[in-house]
């Protein structure tokens, strides 16, 4: 039986470093080539050793895809096309393509430049890896090679974050990457069709989490912003560059002009100003509202959203800023939040998780007094190398508030995905394993689910259908022979001949192949001898035996022939006595094989019984 | 193209009728039957291949043919299609048949063999699908006709088990548009000895095509509108197909499930892997609202639709639409919604500071989470967040059908609704409001939740926040602080938007009347007044003071121990509002002022049984009216002028019964009139003695034709009859108009043309209110039907003597009391035409002008409704709205809200001239048209360009 074979090289019972190597009709394919975000050692990319001890991927691998461009599904990529050594064709959405590069080159310079490591890619590797890449379209399908094909459909994640549907032959597997099934203000709905996979690959992030209406959460945040404002207070809203960050843009902006608000909206210059290039660029990737009206005026370009400047912090009067990175552990937000947290009137929004030990985390748990290891400016300016560490108390005074706005699917959305694609077997990736059980519990109720770890391998066997072509006047004939139509379900044997030549199969009728084969027919012909005790002569049992069956069997064709045979139907019989007894009579019945054999029986044994 | 052709067959149509009246008819018909079929005849004959065959079919298309010729057309092109070959020609003949089978006053029967004939021959599929086409349009032509129909059917039946799609999708359709509704089918068919119609539809539930699956279930759709009973075997095969891979299967089977909950809501079915047993409509409402997440917008926008329908399903399932089961880490977590209602009835104002605020409590049991089988579980939750705006509008839809048939769901759904204030799409949010608006009776707002709402008046759109004005005008509201809060926000708009003003202050006005007792304690609050010290005077003129005394005047009206905490200066500008704002501030009844009785102590009084009592008397003066038999009585006019007098002045009184009062009133105005003009003495006097009596009759014959059309066009409601009666009036005042100018003119020629008109008008008066006539007995229209044939073929002298014996013999026509009339206004808001200050432009340029204003019970206002402007110089201009300047912010009212160019040459002079503009009204007939509402002035300055 064929297998369909997934292993985890991470991601597996874990969130981060997803990549997922599958391999189905022989082929071999990566899914995903992700960083962990928690390690900063060997740990921090997937095991390619497992793949290959020595020696380049290439060999081993088909096709690499990539589903959306956070680092944790794609920051190990020039690694692994570069360092480790791959040339074969990887696979990414438009946006991705564009996107995932800034955010690659972000990655290298903190590691590289900040953090001094070395033995890490270097720019020209991003570039030489980003050279490999064929771009996808949505509903676009791909011949990778002759057998696999690959498609691509939405997730609405993040800008250009997709799902794949994998093909080889009849067998059929379906990635998920991070997918969301609610739309927000920037991104649709994910949507698949009814492709009926043999394996659904899915992340369960939130598998055991049913999230509240959107909308409240959304209320709340814009009247507590306005409400601040409203004040005269400042707020700061401390983001990552990318994907939170232009959804809550484009919820404050339209807030801004539904509501004829003036105070300035300001927004940490950086990155994010490329990548937002790249969301007004790629608007068909966006969600109904945003793709229906660009067309009077793009969403992204926004109009109260301006760039921010490090001097406008102490400007007066209200003002909204976001600012990275998004835990307040550095950077420009924690300098803003330094400068505002002395004043009651301001706010500090956090739109995401905070990992404990960051400021972030301190200020939502309550704590309203921060020790800070701070510098004084002027000191560092002169000796960096030595900066005088002062510990500053810093009294926090503003409010702090948690939104919580996230884009993975809840366990209804993952429930809905699996009822339009409607796979035979589902892998859970990309959670943790506690969380996993849960779900696997669920979904175990209707089909098999499995949830490896990492390096582990499953295996599924399939049962692929053999595509074989038909003649149609067979087809036509033997469905003629059928009953009426509207009965499409039911299955109808027919019968033919099955050819199979140079790989390809053929099912034509008997007469065809024997003339394409060049073979005579043949016929065939059963025999079988009946012992009689019968006193009478040979024609006149040969008389009794036609007037028995006609009696017996009503509704057939029964003749007596006048070279001595009894025929019913195609059914010879003859009669002849034994040499040794008169009395013993020998009947003679042949049937060719395409009789049924209850008739014979049927025959023989109403002579039995006589 | 097909449209186009039945469009141009009916018009031509339209013409041919009239002709035998006027004409004689035989000689055209006799020219243009061999002609038409003639001349097709000659080009089918000529066309050498097909392409030209069907280049000659397709012109022919284009024309349109008689009644009389059909059928020789349908024998040529028969006679074609047996030749034919080609397949594309034999498709365009069978679907001309069909168009031809059309025409009207054609009966189709005599085809109906040649039809079928030409169906058993066939052998291309897709000419059999489209003769099964013209088939269809033959049946449904021939209504009558059982046996048709049967063959019909049989035909369809055995067409059936067609290998081509098109074949079985037109055999379902004329089986669902033909089959039998009474009885089955009959015994006599060999094929299908046993089976019904429905069966046999229903055995294509499971085609292998799905375009044959979605025609099987429109069939039985359209079985179940021609009045068959579905029965509720299909239900199960209904369900399995809202499973079905393609979205327009599930998309008719939501309908054809919706339609057997309909029809069986009370029935049990069985729940599969349980033994518990439900009602058939909430395990229908269970099942759609599970498509409210399908993968297809289209089923999703027609499942949240028919949610809305399902008004019988218990409120346990009800409830569960909104209801999504929140979990976090396995725990039970409270919606932000139920977070909100507890702290709101903790006394705590939600903090929502804390990180982990909404941290699960208590532990779920892993097995009553139910992922997979969720039912109607969240279906609105689902709906109202969907990612297209239809889906969500469809589900507010839902929501407020739903919400107004049970008040508890209405509670419930207050909080979704009101988070849909927040959508990114104004459709979606107005509508939202809209819809709080309708279930607002059900419900009463608590303060976070009035909160939310009135957070939307700083909304940029004017639609958004008059629609919050509105819906604030009829909601309630549970404590003082929420009164404090809503007025406090109203005024932030106002000043924020100062346009709102009239509306805000209205709002202000049902918020104080409808809770006098929450107002009470603000009062001296809202008045600024002091237990011992005097406060400084508010200015008059300030908005904001005036919005805060229309709450607290409206809200004395049923509080008579409020006007005590008034000090001085609110009493006095208590009577300087009453007067000029007299439609916001109430009547109050002042301690240490004198009451003025009469006028305002009926409007303070009018409840319903002052309407009631009204009513009485516009029946009585009515039924006095009809005494009058002879239109000569003495006393007959007086009493008419009384009565106009008094009904008028019910009309201004009571403002519910102003639009039947005032059309009595003109209605009585125009008899009044005629009598006048019939009872003059003179009448009998030669010509040339009573010009000056002719000018008099002429002017009222002409004014009553005007009132007559203001009586037809001016008002909403009105019933058949009622027209008839106004028609009536209309036609007499022709007829005198006829007499008069008899009298009047020389010459024969012009007399018998317009005796001619006028009898045409009799006859369209016959033929449009042909079931009026009985009540019309013994009147002027009676009398003359009864001589119409000596009228038709009289001379016109003797015409016009009959006609004037008739108007005069005549009695006066009882009007029946018009219970739902309302007349249509309009009146215009913006511009005041208070302004000193003139617009002043550079001439030859144009200014833009905004007009608001609103029109009560005008119908179809997108067509009828334009702006004029008058200039000084006498010059006119019409402007036409867009449609989408219209807004309909409640039953028959709308709001037009748009922009005029103005532009004039230079004139000279030092004061601005003035402009006037008027919503005018254009009635069909190309009249004057009618004015709505009263001129406004606005200045106007056009500045001589500078070169």
């Amino acid at each position: 039986m064929p297998e369909i074979k997934v292993t985890p090289l991470g991601a597996g019972q874990d969130v981060g470093r997803s990549c997922i190597l599958v391999s189905i009709g022989g082929k071999n394919i990566m899914l995903d080539c992700g960083m962990h975000m928690g390690y900063n050692d060997d740990r921090r990319f997937p095991d390619f050793s497992y793949i290959t001890q020595n020696g380049r991927l290439t060999d081993f691998l088909d096709c690499v895809i990539i589903s959306h461009f956070h680092l944790d599904h794609c920051g190990a990529l020039p690694y692994m096309s570069e360092m480790v050594g791959y040339d074969g064709p990887i696979y990414m959405t438009h946006p991705t393509k564009a996107i995932c590069p800034i955010l690659l080159e972000d990655f290298r310079k903190i590691t590289v430049d900040k953090k001094g490591e070395t033995n890490f890619f270097t720019s020209q590797m991003i570039k030489d890896c980003m050279k490999k890449v064929i771009p996808l379209n949505l509903h676009q399908t791909v011949q990778v090679d002759d057998e696999l094909e690959i498609k691509a459909y939405y997730a609405g994640h993040v800008l250009g974050a997709a799902m794949v549907h994998i093909k080889v032959g009849s067998e059929s597997v379906v990635y998920t990457g991070d997918y969301n099934m609610t739309p927000d203000r920037h991104l649709g709905a994910a949507w698949i069709d009814k492709c009926r996979p043999d394996i659904l690959i899915s992340e369960s992030t939130y598998a055991t989490t049913i999230r509240d209406s959107k909308r409240c959460r959304e209320r709340d945040f814009l009247k507590k912003v306005h409400e601040t404002i409203e004040r005269g207070g400042k707020v700061l809203i401390p983001v990552f560059a990318l994907g939170r960050a232009q959804e809550l843009c484009i919820l404050l902006e339209t807030f801004w002009e539904r509501m004829n608000l003036k105070a300035p909206i300001y927004f940490s210059t950086g990155l994010t100003e490329k990548a937002n290039h790249y969301y007004k660029l790629f608007i068909t990737w966006t969600n109904q509202k945003i793709r229906k009206t660009f067309v009077q005026r793009n969403m992204f370009e926004f109009k109260h959203i301006k760039a921010f400047d490090r001097s406008y912090a102490d400007n007066p009067g209200p003002m909204v800023v976001f600012a990275t990175p998004g835990m307040l552990h550095a950077g420009q937000s924690l300098q803003i939040f330094k400068k505002w947290a002395g004043n009651e009137k301001n706010m500090v929004i956090m739109p995401g998780y905070c990992v404990q030990g960051t400021i972030g985390h301190k200020i939502l748990n309550g704590q309203r007094k921060l020790e800070m290891e701070g510098r004084a400016t002027s000191v560092t300016l002169c000796c960096p190398l030595a900066p005088i560490k002062l510990q500053i108390v810093l009294d926090v005074k503003l409010q702090v508030e948690y939104m919580s706005f996230s884009a993975h699917a809840d366990a209804k959305g993952i429930m809905q995905l699996i009822r339009m694609a409607e796979p035979r077997n589902m892998v859970l990736v990309h959670g943790e394993a506690v969380k996993m059980e849960f779900l696997k519990g669920k979904i175990e109720q209707e089909f098999n689910c499995y949830m490896p770890a990492n390096g582990e391998t499953i295996t599924v066997t399939t049962n692929p259908s053999v595509p074989v072509d038909i003649s149609l006047n067979l087809l036509k004939r033997e469905m003629a022979l059928g009953g009426p139509l509207p009965d499409p379900k039911k299955p109808r044997t027919m019968h033919g001949t099955l050819i199979m030549k140079e790989n390809s199969l053929k099912l034509v009728s008997s007469e065809q192949a024997l003339k394409e084969l060049g073979l005579n027919e043949h016929q065939l012909r059963f025999t079988c001898r009946v012992q009689l005790q019968d006193p009478h002569s040979d024609p006149d049992t040969l008389h009794r035996i036609y007037t028995h069956l006609k009696s017996v069997l009503k509704g057939y064709t029964i003749q007596h022939l006048p070279d001595g045979t009894v025929m019913v139907e195609s059914i010879v019989i003859k009669v002849s006595s034994s040499a040794e007894d008169t009395n013993t009579k020998v009947l003679l019945l042949s049937w060719s094989y395409q009789v049924k054999y209850f008739q014979c029986s049927y025959l023989t044994d109403g002579l039995y019984r006589d | 193209m097909a449209a186009h052709l039945k469009k141009r067959v009916y018009e031509e149509f339209s013409k041919v009728v009239q002709i035998p009246h006027e004409e004689a008819p035989a000689k055209k018909l006799r020219l243009s039957k061999p002609s038409k079929s003639a001349a097709l005849h000659i080009d089918l004959c000529k066309a050498t291949n097909s392409t030209d065959a069907l280049q000659y079919l397709l012109q022919f298309a284009r024309k349109p043919v008689e009644a009389e010729s059909v059928e020789g057309v349908v024998r040529i092109l028969l006679e074609h299609y047996y030749k034919e070959t080609d397949n594309s020609v034999r498709l365009k003949i069978a679907s001309l048949l069909g168009l031809l089978s059309k025409t009207q006053g054609f009966s189709p029967d005599c085809i109906v063999d040649d039809a079928i004939n030409t169906l058993s021959n066939e052998k291309s599929h897709q000419v059999l699908a489209q003769l099964l086409d013209t088939l269809l349009v033959i049946g449904t032509q021939l209504p009558e006709s059982p046996a048709v129909r049967q063959r019909l059917i049989e035909m369809a039946c055995k067409h059936l088990s067609d290998t081509y799609f098109g074949v079985r999708i037109k055999c379902l359709q004329l089986l669902g548009c033909l089959g039998m509704v009474d009885s089955p089918l009959n015994k006599d068919m060999k094929q299908f000895p046993k089976m019904d119609v429905q069966s046999i539809i229903s055995d294509y539930f499971g085609d292998q095509d799905p375009r044959v699956r979605t025609a099987a279930i429109k069939a039985m759709l359209q079985l179940h509108e021609r009045g068959m009973k579905i029965h509720q075997i299909i239900y199960d095969q209904a369900c399995r197909l809202l499973s079905d891979d393609y979205e327009q299967v599930r998309s008719a089977a939501v309908q054809m499930v919706w339609v057997l909950s309909q029809l069986y809501p009370e029935s049990i079915v069985p729940i599969p892997s349980s033994n518990e047993e439900i009602r058939l409509v909430d395990d229908a409402f269970g099942k759609i609202s599970h498509m409210v997440s399908d993968g297809s917008w289209m089923v999703r926008v027609q499942a949240a639709k028919t949610l809305g329908s399902m008004l019988q399903v218990s409120p346990h399932f009800l409830e569960q639409t909104l209801d999504k089961k929140l979990m976090s880490d396995l725990r039970r977590k409270r919606t932000a919604h139920e977070r909100a209602k507890e702290l709101f009835t903790s006394g705590e104002f939600s903090s929502g500071r804390k990180w982990a605020d909404d941290a699960p409590k208590e532990k779920l049991d892993t097995n009553t989470v139910n992922l997979i089988a969720s039912g109607a579980c969240g279906a609105f939750v689902h709906g109202l967040e969907d990612e297209m705006f239809e889906v969500r509008i469809a589900a507010v839809e839902a929501l407020c059908k739903l919400a107004r048939s049970s008040p508890s769901f209405a509670e419930k759904c207050l909080d979704f609704l009101v988070d849909m204030f927040n959508d990114e799409i104004e459709e979606v949010r107005l509508q939202s409001i809209h819809v709080l608006r309708e279930i607002s009776m059900h419900i009463t707002l608590r303060e976070d939740q009035l909160d939310t709402v009135l957070a939307v008046l700083e909304d940029s759109s004017r639609d958004i926040r008059e629609a919050l004005h509105e819906l604030l005008c009829y909601t309630n509201v549970s404590t003082k602080e929420c009164i404090q809060l809503a007025l406090l926000e109203l005024l932030k708009n106002l000043n924020k938007y100062p346009t709102d003003r009239n509306s805000v202050w209205k709002c202000l006005k049902f918020v104080g009347s409808r809770h006098p007792t929450l107002v009470l304690p603000l009062v001296s609050e809202l008045l600024s007044t002091h237990p011992y010290f005097d406060t400084p005077e508010p200015d008059m003129d300030d908005p904001a003071y005036i919005a805060v005394l229309v709450l607290v005047f409206n809200a004395a009206k049923s509080c008579p121990t409020m006007p005590a905490l008034f000090s001085d200066h609110t009493f006095r500008h208590y009577a300087y509002l009453r007067d000029s704002l007299s439609h916001l501030v109430p009547p109050l009844r002042l301690p240490g002022r004198k009451q003025v009785y009469g006028l305002d102590s009926v409007d303070s009084g009018s409840g319903s049984g002052s309407v009631e009592s009204a009513q009485l008397f516009l029946q009585q003066s009515l039924n006095r009216v009809s005494t009058i038999q002879n239109l000569e009585a003495p006393g007959a006019q007086d009493l008419l002028d009384f009565t106009i007098r008094d009904l008028q002045r019910l009309g201004e009184l009571q403002t519910e019964l102003a639009g039947a009062a005032d059309f009595c009133a003109t209605y009585l105005r125009c008899q009044l009139l005629l009598m006048k003009a019939l009872q003059e003495k003179l009448w009998n006097m030669a010509v040339p003695l009573c010009l000056k009596q002719n000018v008099t009759a002429t002017a009222a014959a002409q004014q009553i034709l005007e009132e007559t059309y203001k009586l037809e066009f001016l008002y909403s409601g009105l019933e058949n009859r009622h027209v008839a009666t106004i028609h009536h009036v209309r036609l007499q005042a022709k007829a005198l108009q006829l007499v008069l100018s008899a009298r009047t003119r020389q010459g024969l020629d012009p007399l018998i043309s317009s005796c001619e008109k006028f009898l045409q008008d009799v006859e369209s008066f016959q033929r449009l209110f042909l079931t009026e006539l009985p009540h019309l007995q013994d009147s002027f229209v009676d009398k003359l039907l009864e001589l119409m044939p000596r009228l038709s073929s009289c001379k016109p002298v003797e015409l016009v003597k009959i006609l004037q014996t008739t108007l005069r013999q005549s009695g006066l026509l009882q009007l029946k009391l018009p219970e739902q009339i309302h007349r249509a206004t309009a009146t215009i808001i913006e511009p005041t035409g208070e302004s000193d200050n003139p617009l002043r432009f550079t001439s030859g340029l144009v200014v833009a002008l905004d007009i608001d204003a609103t029109l009560e019970h005008v119908q179809d206002p997108q067509n009828s409704v334009k702006v004029q402007v008058l200039y000084p110089d006498g010059q006119s201009h019409v402007i036409h709205p867009k449609p989408g300047d219209f807004r309909k912010p409640g039953p028959d009212r709308h709001r037009l809200i748009t922009q005029v160019y103005l532009s004039h040459t230079a004139w000279t002079g030092q004061d601005g001239a003035r402009a006037s503009t008027a919503s005018r009204h254009l009635r069909p007939p190309s009249r004057e048209p009618f004015r709505f509402s009263k001129p406004v002035k606005v200045y106007i300055m056009p500045k001589p360009a500078r070169r």
